[in-house]
């Protein structure tokens, strides 16, 4: 029988497509568990880094159970959402923002003119990470996320327990150009944002990364932090989604509702 | 056995799919800035290579001219799929580091190069030692362009620091431009005019 007759055509087209499915699928379902594993992991470790916890080959997840206390809240009403609403897409224990933005039951478009952040669609509720010690909270790690230059920057920043002081700042995603924009994993500037203040005494949020080097003598020193040069477009895009997340669209009325009760205590 | 050494070894000086062919260029731009992406993705390429020439050369005898190409693409897109899920499970932290890359080995025309060129026309042994030939040729640029890029351009090797930066309190200025894709332009483009150097044969008449 000829190579190109129709029904040999047909035969090795079937043949080879399914020998091939079967690898590929096997492939893909085989290794799932170890890949899930190491997404998650992944996570842990990046919590523990923006909380100042993370230690090189230290059990990730003993540590995470040890000092954290992980909830979903509603980003609206800054209330905790229960473990009983949880769902396929919406579950502490694989948060993941991408899945929550793309979802229709727990994502919503943001209207253009307060989408500074560049996010289109944001989640309504968030992970809120409390790093716990003996029972009292020490710091609040929150994820947040938006568009730099080339990518979505995905990361966390870390609260002091006062709501107001940031205590850590890191990035574990994003596709900016290494050498300029990709310096916001420079462990130097993120150094910077250690002890910056978000809001001023009446609640504005007043935190931003500015073009050029902060002027230390100025009273207004404390809410700024230096661009990275040559990366304005990365840096605009960082101060941009760093001040949606703690405004009214992101964490703000889950930090003011805190703070009210703070205050009671 | 001399002949399995040609066909294994010709394609990393004489016949190298980069600087002779000029395949495969994409990747070796992206995946350069760091030594261990470029060894991992060489690794995964030459891997992805060396089968896909041996399983096309394996059934050549019974492919029909008219969906050739959709065959090899198949198998290719299926060994890509698979190394890729396979560093996705055993090197997380590098395959967040090459992203879609890996998947773009698909389209990398070294790998359907020689399927067509060669495993097509030759027996599956050695169709399989010419895949690691192009993989090694492959693998030997990316080495050495991601030696010159992550030296200069951050002073580490592997990630191990030879010269440390004055981001980092060192000495050494990072030069930023070893950092974007053009440097490893003019770094392949050296390492032709070199190779074209001592293989005078290798240059193109006007």
């Amino acid at each position: 029988m000829s190579n190109d007759s129709i029904k040999k055509t047909l035969q090795v087209a079937l043949g080879v497509c399914f020998v091939a499915s079967i690898l590929v699928s096997s492939a893909a379902v085989g290794l799932k568990p170890l890949q899930e594993e190491n997404k998650k992991l992944d996570l842990l470790k990046n919590i523990l880094i923006a909380g100042d916890l993370y230690k090189e080959g230290e059990d990730l997840n003993k540590t995470f159970k040890e000092n954290i206390s992980p909830e979903i809240i509603d980003l609206a009403t800054g209330d905790v959402i229960p473990k009983s609403e949880y769902d396929d897409e919406l579950n502490i224990d694989k948060f993941n923002v991408q899945v929550l933005q793309s979802s229709s039951k727990w994502g919503e478009d943001i209207p253009a003119d307060k989408d500074i952040a560049g996010i289109k669609r944001q989640p309504k509720a968030m992970a809120v990470y409390r790093v716990m010690k003996d029972g009292k909270v020490e710091k609040y790690i929150l994820p947040i996320f938006g568009k730099g230059l080339w990518s979505t920057l995905y990361g966390f920043i870390a609260l002091d327990k006062d709501l107001n002081t940031v205590k850590g700042f890191t990035f574990y995603q994003h596709g900016e150009t290494p050498g300029l924009g990709g310096e916001v994993d420079n462990p130097k500037w993120k150094h910077l944002w250690i002890n910056k203040k978000i809001y001023d005494e009446n609640g504005k949020l007043r935190i931003e990364v500015i073009k050029g080097v902060v002027d230390a003598s100025s009273p207004d020193a404390k809410y700024k932090v230096d661009g990275l040069s040559g990366a304005t477009l990365t840096t605009r895009g960082v101060s941009h989604l760093v001040r949606f997340w703690l405004g009214e669209q992101g964490y703000k009325p889950f930090i003011d509702k805190l703070k009210g009760e703070n205050k009671n205590v | 056995m001399s002949k399995y050494k040609e066909i294994l070894f010709d394609p990393i000086f004489k016949n190298n799919p980069i600087a002779l062919q000029i395949l495969g260029i994409c990747s070796a731009l992206a995946v350069t800035t760091k030594l261990e992406t470029a060894a991992v993705m060489s690794l995964a390429v030459l891997v992805v290579v060396a089968f896909s020439n041996l399983f096309v050369s394996l059934i050549r005898n019974h492919v029909p001219g008219s969906i050739r190409i959709l065959v090899e693409m198949t198998i290719i897109a299926s060994l890509v799929i698979i190394a890729d899920q396979v560093i996705k499970a055993f090197l997380y932290d590098i395959s967040k580091q090459l992203s879609v890359y890996v998947g773009l080995i698909i389209t990398n025309c070294i790998v359907m190069g020689r399927a067509e060129a060669y495993a097509l026309k030759n027996p599956p042994w050695e169709s399989f030692l010419d895949g690691i030939g192009n993989g090694l040729g492959y693998t030997v640029i990316l080495l050495a362009v991601g030696f010159i890029r992550e030296l200069f351009g951050s002073g580490k090797l592997f990630g191990f620091t030879i010269l440390p930066l004055t981001n980092d309190g060192g000495w050494y200025m990072g030069n930023g431009l070893f950092l974007l894709a053009p440097s490893a332009f003019f770094i392949i483009g050296m390492f032709i005019w070199v190779l074209r150097t001592f293989h005078p044969e290798q240059v193109e008449e006007d």
